[in-house]
């Protein structure tokens, strides 16, 4: 195969020498194209002096022979055609770099999501379309040129805000692990939400008790320096290096270098102000209720609770996933202080997920609790006395007599969700719940490296769940900090200082603040540790003066100028 | 691939550990290698040894919907790649075979039929124990029918039906459509012997059985020999009608289009798990929505008691369920599926908003089967003498989630109890910040340089 004859790729003494790889993914990709047929295509092109196809590229078996190949065909560009860069790049990237190869010399072609899946009933089409993006991504990898990964230093403290189960988990889990730890508390005292909750689910162990020894073990250590009534008023820098402002009760403002921050801000029960007859008196939350039960005996014996209320709604679409939790144990908890009290349940769906919380379920229902399932067109009435509730189960209305209305409200996000976001540049979703990375892989992760995310100002969570996620946050930031350096790759935008006439558009663009203006001489500059390399300022920019490594002008065009060929 | 590459991580796979001595800071864990009979340090993982291999078994990775060698890995992707032979069905292990196929086609020589198992004693500060889950057997609820009627399959079988790499790729097609399809080779075979049969009465007496048999019908001609060729004809003509008659239903066969989910099956069951199993109706619905996508005719039911969709985007997810790929929530606890003509199951439930016994016919019923304590659990709570609780999964208290009854020996996942892949993905990080809590206490760890 390599004795094809082969034209210069660039101006270079170097002989441009690609290996083309081809990945069958099982069915995936050979199942609705000609492999083989791509494969032999890619002989043809110009510079490449290899073109081999697998049945898995991404197997050990596929990368020893992209390693093998390298060193045998004495390649100094690999093309791999296979599934999405965002899965497998740097797995590519690293077996060049281990190679021996600059790992910057790997192009990668996407010939399964965008190509194999999308044309399962044409496989001619399909194959010839896979050959035009090798083509493509042969042509651009004939300019690809040498990077270096960019290196820069770390501190070995971390900030965490908020000091509810979340946060304390995350400070005490650093502290442990011997980091310093600046933990920002908005409030007089540590503990949040769980200061007025009454007793835990599932054990039923007190609240307080829980929280206490907790507090005092962020506390005791020396390592760990708590700021209440503090909050964070302006954030720079990037991972390794972030600034962080906090102000404290007496408007103080200090300053504070860290190389993480964990956010761990919780969120509040909804105040269902019109829903319900909600009044604070007889018709309450169940915050408000569990205030009651932990002040003392409760002096009502006729309790229905109703669920979802304020949430699963056109308003708040999401379902708050603790709240079922609460009432089973709140209900728990009262039929054990007062068997003969009558507590009944209406709900829509019982979210009693997994082992412990089912069996509270089983448990309540034996000790009477009732429940009883209220359709969502016709939801119950609170009235002055009686609960009225349609019972789709025997179709007919009841009227329930109460003393107490419980409404289980949602978790909230914070008001000042929405400002956090914008004052760190973390996303929020739709109900102004932090956003993480990645829903199902990197759920206490942000897209910015370097800031994680635990307890309810991600999503409701129980007490449980909050601490494993501040535990959670804590071993994700220690990823971070256990390292000696920080490596980021070199992808990043550059800004020729000789043509920027200092619009500043690029700066307008760039949604990670990675842009600054030099007033001095006039011209913008690229933080290389914050870009991300999304290239929007190198496509707004007027002069040509940005350019996105590894996505030059003369790299992109060389795609295009084949393509149509 | 990440944890397979990472500098720090030595991964043990098909090992199982044996042992736990010592305490917090101070493990002494026994692990035996099991034999693979394939040197993990030569097997390239090309794969010639499996296709040559000519003991074909069972495939567990797809559920035995595809066929696998003696010689396998357990699926693709796996990490490491190597190859391992199954003893139970190669024919080197098995009395009085020979083979040895597979050791001559490897051109690495990695194929070692004299290997042993390998014990070894790793030292650890700290254990994670991350033993997951197993299914529910189905066949225990005897009156849905799994086992007994084809068309009953259980939600995983269904994921690998909707997998393009899957043993339909990606086309839900009924275990019995699949069955008949497969048949036909077989039946044609069979056509192909009659036929082959006929032309030798043909040859010997120089006639076509076509003009034959008129005339045997006819009593023209008389003798065993042609009674014999008779009675041939007839077989072919039978044979040669099913298989046309065959041919015509598969050409005329299309994918299930009417499915319905049945939830909790082996949950929330007082005869088998009370708890619920937390992540099967995200599972049904995820799966509803694909099916739909596949195919745009499909109309799936979710038949459960309670719909939990509880996390972060799920009820929103569930939502759109109903909207864009209009899945029908059915509140119910089906009671019995029965079956119609062509294997069709009929599901039979109390309809709770209409209030009366209903039946649906379906194509296909897909089971949602309960998340249990794997086996490994039990064995490895033996052995290192850990709580479990009533369920069967390691004991945790609520306000250390990931602390097992001993120090220094942490859980997560569904070992802990049955929960979903954000949540296993988070208590990952968490015992894992546990076990660095911990240990740097005890001076076992240290900050790089």
């Amino acid at each position: 195969m390599s004795g094809h004859a082969m034209k210069k790729g660039n101006a270079d003494a170097q002989e441009t020498r690609i290996g083309v790889f081809i990945c069958h993914c099982g069915s995936n990709i050979a199942g609705y194209l000609d492999c083989e047929a791509v494969t032999k295509y890619a002989t043809t092109l110009p510079g490449v002096v290899y073109a081999k196809n697998n049945l898995y590229t991404c197997s050990e078996a596929g990368i020893g022979e992209i390693k093998s190949a390298i060193a045998e065909h004495k390649l100094n560009r690999v093309v791999v055609a296979s599934c999405s860069p965002r899965t497998h790049m740097p797995l590519f990237k690293s077996a060049c770099g281990e190679a021996g190869l600059n790992p910057y010399l790997f192009e990668m072609v996407n010939i399964r999501d965008q190509c194999s899946w999308v044309h399962m009933q044409e496989r001619e089409e399909a194959t010839g379309k896979a050959m035009d993006l090798v083509r493509m991504g042969v042509a651009k990898a004939t300019f690809l040129e040498p990077q270096e990964d960019i290196e820069s230093s770390l501190v070995r403290r971390a900030v965490v805000i908020g000091g509810g189960m979340a946060g304390l988990s995350a400070a005490e889990a650093l502290g442990d692990m011997g980091m310093e730890v600046i933990l920002v508390e908005r409030e007089p005292r540590l503990g949040g939400l769980l200061r007025r909750i009454n007793r835990i689910a599932p054990r039923g162990g007190s609240a307080a008790e829980l929280i206490e020894e907790r507090i005092s073990r962020v506390q005791s250590r020396d390592n760990i320096k708590i700021c209440l009534e503090s909050e964070v008023t302006a954030v720079g820098g990037y991972i390794g290096n972030y600034e962080v402002t906090v102000r404290d009760r007496a408007g103080q403002e200090s300053q504070e270098t860290v190389g993480c921050i964990v956010v761990a801000t919780g969120g509040v029960p909804l105040v269902p102000e019109g829903l319900f007859g909600y009044n604070g008196r007889n018709v309450i939350t169940q915050i408000e209720l569990e205030e009651r039960l932990k002040s003392g005996p409760l002096d009502a014996t006729r309790v229905v609770m109703i669920q979802c209320a304020g949430a699963r709604s056109a308003e708040r679409p999401y379902c708050s996933r603790i709240c079922c939790l609460t009432a089973v144990k709140n209900a728990i908890y009262i039929k054990e202080q007062n068997p003969e009290a009558d507590v009944h349940i209406l709900y829509r769906d019982i979210q009693m997920y997994g082992a412990e919380n089912e069996r509270l379920l089983w448990e309540s229902r034996g000790m009477g609790v009732r429940y009883d399932v209220y359709n969502v067109e016709r939801p119950p009435v609170v009235k002055e006395d009686v609960v009225e509730f349609y019972q789709p189960l025997m179709g007919q209305v009841y009227d329930l007599p109460y003393d107490l209305v419980v409404l289980s409200t949602p978790v909230v996000a914070r008001e000042d969700a929405p400002a956090i976001s914008q004052l760190m540049r973390i996303p929020i979703d739709q109900n102004n719940f932090f956003l993480e990375a990645h829903a199902k892989l990197r759920p206490l992760d942000f897209a910015t490296d370097g800031i994680f995310l635990c307890g309810s100002a991600r999503y409701p969570a129980t007490v449980g769940e909050a601490r494993a996620q501040g535990l959670g946050a804590a071993s994700r930031a220690g990823t971070v900090l256990f390292k000696d350096k920080l490596v980021t790759s070199a992808l990043v935008a550059a800004i020729n200082p000789e043509t920027c006439v200092g619009c500043q558009g690029c700066l307008m663009v760039c949604p990670y603040g990675a842009i600054r203006f030099d007033t001095q001489r006039g011209v913008c500059e690229v933080n290389t540790i914050l870009c991300k390399g999304c290239g929007n300022c190198a496509s707004t920019c007027p002069s040509q003066s940005v350019v996105l490594k590894g996505f030059s002008p003369k790299q992109l065009l060389s795609q295009i100028r084949v393509m149509l060929s | 691939m990440d944890v397979g590459r990472h500098p720090n991580i030595r991964l043990l796979a098909y090992s199982e550990v044996e042992k736990v001595e010592g305490e917090l800071g101070d493990f002494k864990v026994t692990v035996r290698k099991k034999a693979r009979y394939v040197d993990e340090s030569k097997c390239t993982g090309c794969g010639a040894c499996a296709e040559k291999c000519p003991t074909a078994i069972s495939d567990e990775y797809n559920l035995g919907l595809a066929n696998a060698k003696a010689i396998y890995r357990y699926f693709a992707q796996g990490i490491p790649s190597t190859y391992t032979i199954n003893t139970n069905f190669c024919r080197n292990f098995q009395a009085g075979k020979k083979c040895g196929v597979c050791a001559k086609v490897c051109q690495a020589g990695a194929i070692d039929y004299k290997q042993q198992d390998q014990v070894l004693e790793v030292e650890a500060g700290a254990v994670i124990l991350a033993t997951g889950y197993e299914l529910f057997d189905a066949r225990r609820i005897p009156e849905y029918g799994y086992g007994r009627l084809p068309n009953v399959v259980t939600a995983l079988e269904f994921e690998r039906f909707l997998s393009a790499s899957g043993p339909t790729h990606g086309h839900v097609y009924r275990p019995t459509d699949l069955a008949l399809k497969e048949s036909l080779p077989e039946l044609e075979k069979s056509r192909q012997k009659a036929f082959k049969a006929l032309e030798k009465f043909e040859k010997q007496f120089e006639k076509t059985s076509d003009e034959f048999y008129p005339l045997y019908e006819a009593g023209e001609l008389k003798g065993e020999d042609y009674e014999k060729w008779a009675e041939q004809v007839r077989a072919f003509r039978d044979l040669d009608g099913e298989v046309q008659a065959r041919k015509e239903k598969v050409a005329s066969l299309e994918s299930a289009h009417r499915l319905a989910f049945i939830q909790c099956v082996g949950s929330r069951d007082i005869r088998f798990n009370r708890y619920c199993s937390g992540f099967c109706c995200m599972h049904a619905i995820k799966e509803a929505i694909i099916a739909r996508e596949h195919d745009p005719q499909a109309q799936v039911y979710i038949i459960g008691m309670d719909i939990r969709a509880v996390g972060k985007g799920f009820e929103e997810y569930r939502n759109r369920g109903a909207k864009e790929s209009h899945i029908e929530y059915v509140r119910s606890r089906v009671a019995e599926i029965t079956e119609d003509k062509d294997h069709s199951p009929v599901i039979w439930y109390e309809d709770t908003k209409e209030r009366v016994v209903k039946s649906l016919p379906v194509d296909l019923v897909i089971l949602s089967t309960a998340c249990e304590p794997s086996p490994a659990t039990r064995i490895l709570a033996d052995i290192i003498g850990l709580e479990v609780n009533d369920f069967g999964f390691y004991a945790t208290d609520p306000s250390q989630p990931l602390d097992t009854s001993r120090p220094g020996i942490f859980v997560c996942g569904c070992a802990q109890s049955p929960m979903d892949i954000p949540e296993s993905v988070a208590q990952a990080s968490s015992a894992a910040a546990r076990a660095a809590q911990v240990l740097s206490g005890s001076g076992t760890l240290r900050l790089a340089s």
